[in-house]
């Protein structure tokens, strides 16, 4: 069963404890200077925002079917099956079509580097496959993040809007967006002011879908336009033969009449 | 050899110069010292430029070889040699592009083994692999005929046919992917530029500018070789040039039609007059010229037409690739100079080596020295004819 995060951004209070920890977890540096940056960043995977003395974290959303690992060439992202979307360096070429393709922009370059690589939030994959909870979530002293099975958060989700129902968004964000995230939001203040992509725009379909639909029609279309090309290039090379076999043989004929005539 | 110093040879010298300082840019302190690529705009002017444009522009090999060999125009063949000439050159540089452009080029050939045949990206690679080994056999009897070596020329005779399907199958589908990778960014390309069509729009494009691009190239490199035009190849070029470009148009308006936003495209808004430009200078106008039978049979006219309507398509791939971004972004893109000086560097590089191929390969037919002297002689006044060519494109770039 694959795992999410439920961020609950009414239970935040914006210590910002998970980007320290999410930090620790991955080796990148933190300090006042980096907790201070309001973005996310090659150094920063997850970041949370402030607006209004309201808070929403934002981190990569581990789409059910990521855009990242379709678009990649070299198949250098997949999602584990227990949930999170990862990254291998070793494959990667650097062609940052990954970036383009995240509707979500998660992931991030690390421009001033001679051997770049694609950052992101990997959801603690190591930490995951044993059993353990995310660094972030372990954190979290007001348990705004949780970690869980994704059907069993969804549940927990719908019980709080239900319960509180003048508080929340009458909405789970990740449910349904592009086929749905690992990454679940609840707020009382939309995502999308956040810098989250509106649900509207993104749709509900899976990402991979859009590419799809014309990937799969690659393995018929080679031999089928290969067998026509090759029908063309016989068919017109065959009347060009017949033209001048034909040309030929009543030039022959001409010759006998001349002859006979003669 | 006394070196004569000519305008032109300073200019090359400059553009190669400034290329090559971008380039230790490039390999010593990054993307990120060396272009206005970020995090919100990670696909810049080399992607738009370069890589879509390039391939694009490359797209006359495949149009002659279809239609001197698949579809049996011999009236074309004279075309052939330089057309393949140019797709083959243009190939190679999208690759020495790439390898600007990718964060890791040391590792390309991952490519190979690690393979997700999910990926648009990785099917325009494999493409973009296969079609260049295709062209450099396609390329070969040159130099064969040049060493005169009979033998190895009948073995590329006797595989040919092979090479025509698969120059054509390739192209198919890698022109056409071209325009498949935005597929996967439907939240993001302004609607101007997205749609599903995408694939059959880079396509049809791709043949206009094929035949575009060979009009231009041959009318260039005449001038520059002191040869005389094959106008009547050129003609026939042209006609299929104006059917091409009214294919074109009519995808794109069927396309604008069933999207339902024909009437938003007559508003005025930044992506509208960049939208504007690009229709402008891809159909209206060639149509327009194309339309009048003085301009279809007058070398100049035609050159003109073409030019135009190569200036339209790279405008309608820089809108894909980048105008189509912005208001998504929220930010303008503008490359850094470093960015168009590799670029130009990379465009300079490919008329040298066009320049030293048909010097040195019998790429065109060769010319009486009556016809030689006769030309020279109406064309005293233009000395270093091909660095000047270079010039001319590269203004239009």
């Amino acid at each position: 069963m694959s795992k999410a995060l439920l961020y609950d951004a009414t239970m935040c209070i914006g210590c910002k404890q998970c980007e320290s920890a999410c930090a620790r977890q991955n080796n990148l540096p933190y300090d006042d200077k980096v907790a201070a940056e309001s973005v996310q960043s090659a150094h920063k995977y997850t970041v949370v925002m402030t607006k209004d003395d309201k808070f929403m974290r934002r981190l990569c959303m581990h789409c059910e079917h990521p855009a990242c690992a379709s678009a990649c060439p070299v198949g250098a992202f997949h999602k584990t099956k227990e949930g999170p979307v990862v990254y291998d360096v070793w494959k990667c070429i650097g062609c940052r079509y990954c970036m383009v393709a995240c509707a979500f922009n998660q992931p991030k370059y690390e421009w001033g580097s001679l051997n770049p690589r694609v950052r992101k939030c990997i959801m603690c994959p190591d930490r995951v496959a044993a059993g353990k909870q995310t660094a972030c979530a372990e954190i979290c002293p007001t348990g705004a993040t949780k970690f869980g099975d994704r059907d069993d958060l969804i549940r927990e989700a719908q019980d709080r809007i239900r319960q509180n129902p003048t508080t929340y968004l009458p909405r789970i964000y990740g449910l349904n967006e592009v086929g749905g995230t690992c990454v679940l939001i609840l707020s009382s203040v939309k995502a999308e002011e956040y810098g989250y992509p509106a649900s509207e725009k993104i749709g509900d379909t899976p990402i991979p879908e859009y590419t799809g639909r014309v990937m799969s029609k690659i393995p018929d279309f080679i031999p089928v336009w290969s067998l026509v090309l090759g029908g063309i290039y016989w068919i017109s090379h065959r009347r060009s033969e017949v033209a001048a076999a034909e040309a030929a043989e009543t030039a022959q004929e001409r010759d006998k009449k001349n002859g006979r005539a003669q | 050899m006394k070196m004569k110093l000519t305008f032109w040879k300073v200019v090359f010298i400059v553009i190669m110069g400034l290329g090559l300082y971008s380039t230790f840019i490039r390999y010593f302190y990054g993307l990120g010292a060396v272009s206005n690529m970020t995090d919100q705009f990670p696909w810049g002017f080399w992607i738009g430029f370069d890589c879509l444009c390039g391939v694009m522009l490359a797209a006359g090999g495949f149009c002659v070889i279809g239609a001197v060999y698949l579809f049996n125009v011999k009236r074309l063949h004279s075309v052939v040699r330089p057309a393949v000439l140019t797709a083959f050159l243009g190939y190679l540089l999208f690759i020495v592009g790439l390898l600007f452009d990718l964060g890791r080029p040391w590792f390309i050939w991952h490519q190979l083994i690690y393979m997700n045949p999910h990926s648009v990206m990785f099917e325009v690679g494999m493409c973009v692999m296969t079609y260049t080994t295709v062209l450099f056999f396609e390329f070969l009897p040159n130099v064969f005929e040049r060493f005169n070596l009979k033998a190895p020329i009948k073995w590329i005779k006797k595989i040919y046919p092979v090479l025509v399907v698969l120059s054509i199958l390739l192209s198919t589908l890698h022109q056409s992917s071209l325009g498949s990778l935005y597929l996967i960014m439907p939240s993001k390309l302004h609607p101007f530029w997205y749609s599903s069509a995408l694939p059959f729009l880079f396509f049809g494009s791709a043949i206009a500018v094929g035949l575009a691009m060979t009009i231009f190239e041959s009318t260039q490199s005449a001038k520059a070789l002191g040869r005389h035009l094959e106008l009547p190849v050129l003609i026939e070029l042209g006609g299929a040039l104006l059917v091409a470009l009214w294919v074109n148009a009519l995808l794109r308006f069927e396309d604008y039609f069933h999207r339902g936003i024909l009437r938003q495209i007559f508003k005025p808004s930044y992506e509208a007059y960049f939208l504007w430009l690009e229709l402008a200078l891809a159909f209206v106008i060639p149509i327009t010229l194309l339309s009048f039978k003085k301009v279809r049979l007058s070398p100049n006219g035609l050159y003109l037409a073409s030019v135009i309507c190569l200036l339209g398509f790279i405008t309608n791939r820089l809108n894909v690739s980048l105008i189509g971004f912005e208001t998504y972004v929220g930010h303008h893109y503008m490359p850094k100079w470093t960015e168009f000086s590799v670029t130009l560097m990379i465009i300079a590089m490919g008329f040298a080596l066009f320049g030293v191929a048909v010097k040195y390969l019998p790429i065109f037919p060769p010319t009486s020295p009556e016809e030689k002297s006769a030309v020279a002689r109406s064309r005293q006044f233009e000395t270093e004819p091909v660095a000047g060519a270079e010039v001319l494109t590269n203004a239009g770039d």
